[in-house]
């Protein structure tokens, strides 16, 4: 088994607010995360995919094709959005950084026929990221 | 669903590595310019990586101003520009990345109880990095 992992850089949006909690809870558990206005982020994503060697072309997988699907499925979806009114994901959860990572393994996961989807990471900053490995 | 977050923290401390059970040529073989009796200093970088089931209400493993706090306090606070040799828990340990990435790991494990702990990674340098999941075999 080899892995492969391309990377992807976006940037975006978002602001995190649970309608359920008080103004006030809000404002303890998110911070400076809950103003309404959004703030934004340069995120770095690493999707990790495995396989067997090719024998012919020595390649897991394709990357031109890989990065259509990453290009296609998740960079059109969340480049320059505001994640809390454009990604439709968002609309009742909140986009947090592991939301986001989970979010994108489901975008990537039935489009990837070319390899089998490893590992999403996503960096929210150099200093924080999520792993998801598509478990329950 | 489970998901893993991972928080990177810096801090400066120096050491030495020195073994008292060894004669000055063994310390010198084994730990070469590390052994050096003035001490020398690395800028670490500390990864703590928790996880566990995303909660729905707040999406989030694990709220990070808590993890912030207990790291700033327990960790940053106790090593940042410190000389390692000289605390308490380094006394009869060499404060080796490895010894350092055990002695952080336990400090996490008995005092933080907000998320699993999975793993520390620490880089000593850009070319040297350790991990440490409470003696398990890190999978993934």
């Amino acid at each position: 088994m080899v892995y492969l992992t391309r990377k992807a850089e976006f940037s975006a949006s978002h602001y995190y607010h649970n309608p359920e909690f008080t103004p006030e809870e809000n404002q303890r558990l998110f911070g400076k995360c809950n103003n309404p206005h959004g703030h934004g982020h340069n995120y770095t994503l690493e999707v990790t995919v495995k396989g067997q060697v090719d024998q012919r072309s020595g390649f897991v997988v394709d990357l031109k094709e890989l990065k259509k699907i990453m290009n296609r499925e998740v960079l059109d979806a969340v480049d320059h959005r505001f994640l809390n009114q454009e990604v439709k994901e968002f609309r009742d959860r909140i986009p947090t950084t592991e939301n986001l990572a989970i979010a994108i393994w489901n975008w990537l996961e039935p489009k990837l026929k070319v390899a089998q989807l490893h590992r999403v990471r996503l960096y929210e900053t150099q200093d924080l990221f999520v792993d998801y490995y598509g478990e329950a | 669903m489970k998901a893993y977050l991972t928080r990177r923290y810096r801090f400066s401390a120096s050491h030495r590595l020195h073994c008292d059970a060894m004669s000055a040529e063994e310390n010198q073989r084994v730990y070469g310019k590390c052994n050096n009796s003035f001490g020398h200093g690395h800028n670490y970088a500390l990864e703590v990586t928790v996880a566990g089931q995303v909660e729905p209400k707040t999406g989030m493993v694990c709220n990070l101003a808590d993890l912030d706090s207990f790291v700033k306090q327990k960790i940053l606070k106790r090593f940042e520009h410190e000389n390692l040799n000289y605390l308490e828990e380094f006394h009869s340990v060499v404060p080796t990345t490895e010894n350092l990435c055990i002695e952080i790991y336990r400090i996490l494990e008995q005092g933080f109880h907000l998320a699993k702990l999975e793993k520390v990674r620490m880089e000593e340098t850009m070319l040297n990095s350790f991990e440490y999941a409470g003696g398990r075999e890190i999978g993934r």
